[in-house]
């Protein structure tokens, strides 16, 4: 009999790449991304790392468990809303609301998820949409959350008590530092031996059964870091914008991450990062003329499930590979 | 006044009557979605935007070409399924050997276009559509009132679900279609062109829609909206009843409508959420759907 242990695949080989051109790499985007408020407006910037860290927890969960959740949003839009609700009525401190708001998340996510596992590929898609809409319909009449206005005029208060989040750039600054943090922690979970087991399990889930991985566990443990990180962007974007409101619990909203990942690269780290920023860049472009921003955004989804069914990233891959940045 | 419960009774059947009429909607919805999920593997994401553009067609006939509803209930299913083959023959052919999540995301996006575009040319609000003259009024029952036209949608939708059944279940096409259903390969080696059906299914299936669409125009207004919330509550129909069996999913349709109508009379405030709770418990109990035949 095989042991578990031993029933884990090895790395992929990552060798030929020179370790110090990707590491360079790395680094001249994180040197860009501290500059980028000299020329960018801050405030699209921070939309843009937020939307990349909701496509990135939600990439986890397709890309590397190949679950297709639709349902994020409620995770995205609850976590804001505990946020909004701990720093306005009770006064927590920006780091504590977050906090409070990726638990209230990945409490949600437990449960969800639970519910969701039960059932497999397009039924565990429709599962989590209706589950999502229940969490709308509680949204939209539970008092706490002020219905259709949403909790506005939420205070971004001072980081630990100390450092107030009140300036934009300082507030820049800190939403980057989350988002490095989170996408380390990310890219730290699908190259450990838990996500090459995820990865197993995406492959050939009754293989992984067969070797004797509870893929239940495996599952709902996937879900639940995912929808705790979808909570942090959420928690994120609410401070950034000061708001929590419906928009975030929509189905829409559920719909956009799923487009950000599968524009992006699914499967990849820095997929959903790229999707996002793409996604966002078009709503701000066509943000004024009416439904043109959901009629666009249905062509890319179609464009992207016929033509390029591998994203941005995967369009890129060769110029990448040619440059020694990926293997 | 009668009342049962402390409730009147012309209240409690009159949201009866209200929830068996949307039922008739989820029923024909989910029975056109377990249809072509059965033949293309495909969940039909759009089914909600057809539904809205059969009412849209409804209201263009007879807006533009001043055609009644009775033409319109012909009308529409044909155009609507006309588009929806040009979408299979064009674009959801290409997914079928795919997985099936690319079915879902490809016509969720066409979704999105549809009722994009409608949005953009017919604004957000409510077009009202008239209660065609033939179907005006209605009759007193004694223990309530029964405008004539829900009437008609209830009965109009049974007709339809049970004919469905029956071509399904009892004729020689529909025995090639649960064949092809089962293991198309083998259909194809008997010489049945097993594509042009998985086309007409979809065009039926669609049709479907399109004429729920048109029954549903007069009694909600016509909006580029009216299909997308909608279509997530038969979402929730679907995994409650399982896609196995088309009885089922019939059964399923009109039982939860009557559970949503119970719920507006005793506790209104659970009434757009009690059928996602409903999904809840039955995912409890019996995680395969009620008609279910496995995960």
């Amino acid at each position: 009999m095989t042991s578990a242990s031993s029933a884990i695949p090895a790395a992929p080989p990552s060798a030929p790449v020179a370790p110090s051109r990707q590491k360079l790499f790395v680094l001249a985007l994180l040197a860009c991304a501290l500059a980028a408020p000299l020329m960018i407006y801050p405030v699209f910037l921070m939309k843009g790392l937020c939307f990349a860290l909701f496509a990135s927890a939600f990439g986890l969960l397709l890309g590397y468990v190949g679950l297709l959740s639709f349902g994020h949003a409620m995770f995205f839009g609850w976590s804001a809303y505990i946020t909004a609700h701990a720093v306005k009525e009770w006064g927590l401190t920006p780091e504590l609301a977050i906090g409070l708001g990726v638990l209230a998340a990945m409490t949600l996510g437990l449960i969800a998820g639970w519910l969701a596992i039960r059932r497999q590929g397009i039924y565990f898609a429709m599962i989590t949409l209706a589950l999502a809409q229940l969490m709308y319909f509680v949204a939209l009449q539970a008092p706490f959350t002020r219905g259709e206005d949403g909790i506005q005029g939420v205070p971004r208060g001072h980081l630990f008590g100390l450092i107030d989040l009140g300036d934009t750039l300082t507030m820049y600054y800190f939403v980057l530092a989350v988002f490095v943090v989170a996408l380390l922690f990310i890219n730290r979970v699908v190259t450990s031996p838990f996500g090459q087991v995820l990865k197993a399990i995406r492959d050939n889930e009754p293989r992984a059964i067969s070797l004797g991985y509870q893929v239940e566990r495996y599952k709902l443990l996937a879900f639940v870091l995912s929808a705790g990180l979808a909570g942090l962007a959420g928690s994120l974007k609410c401070l950034v914008f000061q708001l929590a409101s419906l928009t975030d619990v929509n189905w829409h909203m559920s719909g956009e991450v799923v487009l950000m990942t599968l524009l992006g690269g699914v499967g990849t780290v820095f997929g959903p990062t790229v999707g996002g920023f793409m996604v966002v860049t078009i709503q701000n472009y066509f943000a004024g003329i009416g439904s043109w921003v959901t009629i666009i955004q249905g062509v890319i989804f179609v464009i992207c499930v016929l033509l390029f069914r591998s994203g941005m990233i995967g369009v890129m891959a060769p110029w990448l590979k040619r440059r020694g940045i990926t293997g | 006044m009668m009342t049962i419960f402390g409730i009147p009774a012309a209240a409690l059947f009159g949201q009866l009557l209200l929830g068996l009429i949307n039922g008739a909607f989820y029923a024909l919805l989910s029975l056109g979605l377990a249809l072509i999920f059965g033949l293309l593997n495909i969940i039909n994401f759009t089914h909600g935007a057809q539904y809205m553009m059969g009412a849209f067609v409804a209201w263009l006939a007879l807006n533009v070409l001043g055609l009644g509803y009775w033409p319109s209930l012909l009308l529409a299913p044909l155009v609507v399924a006309a588009l929806g083959i040009l979408i299979e023959r064009t674009m959801l052919h290409r997914l079928y050997k795919l997985d099936h999540l690319y079915g879902l995301l490809l016509t969720f996006g066409l979704a999105l276009i549809i009722e994009g575009l409608f949005r953009e040319g017919y604004g957000v609000s409510g077009q009202p559509y008239a209660v065609p003259k033939e179907l005006a009024g209605g009759w007193n029952l004694g223990f309530m009132f029964l405008p004539i036209y829900r009437g008609w949608v209830v009965v109009a939708s049974l007709v339809l679900c049970i004919g469905t059944w029956f071509a399904i279940e009892k004729t020689r096409l529909g025995a090639y279609l649960r064949a092809a259903t089962e293991n198309p390969t083998l259909v194809r080696a008997f010489g049945i062109d097993v594509p042009v059906m998985i086309t007409l299914t979809y065009g039926f299936g669609v049709a479907l829609a399109a004429i729920a669409g048109v029954m549903a125009a007069p009694i909600y207004q016509v909006s580029p909206r009216m299909g997308s919330d909608l279509i997530i509550v038969v979402f929730a129909v679907v995994v409650i009843g399982g896609m196995g069996s088309i009885l089922g999913s019939v059964i399923t349709g009109y039982m939860l409508g009557l559970l949503e109508g119970l719920t507006k009379v005793f506790y209104p405030e659970a009434a757009g959420t009690v059928i996602f709770v409903a999904m809840v418990i039955v995912l409890l109990i019996k995680p395969a759907g009620l008609f279910g035949k496995g995960a």
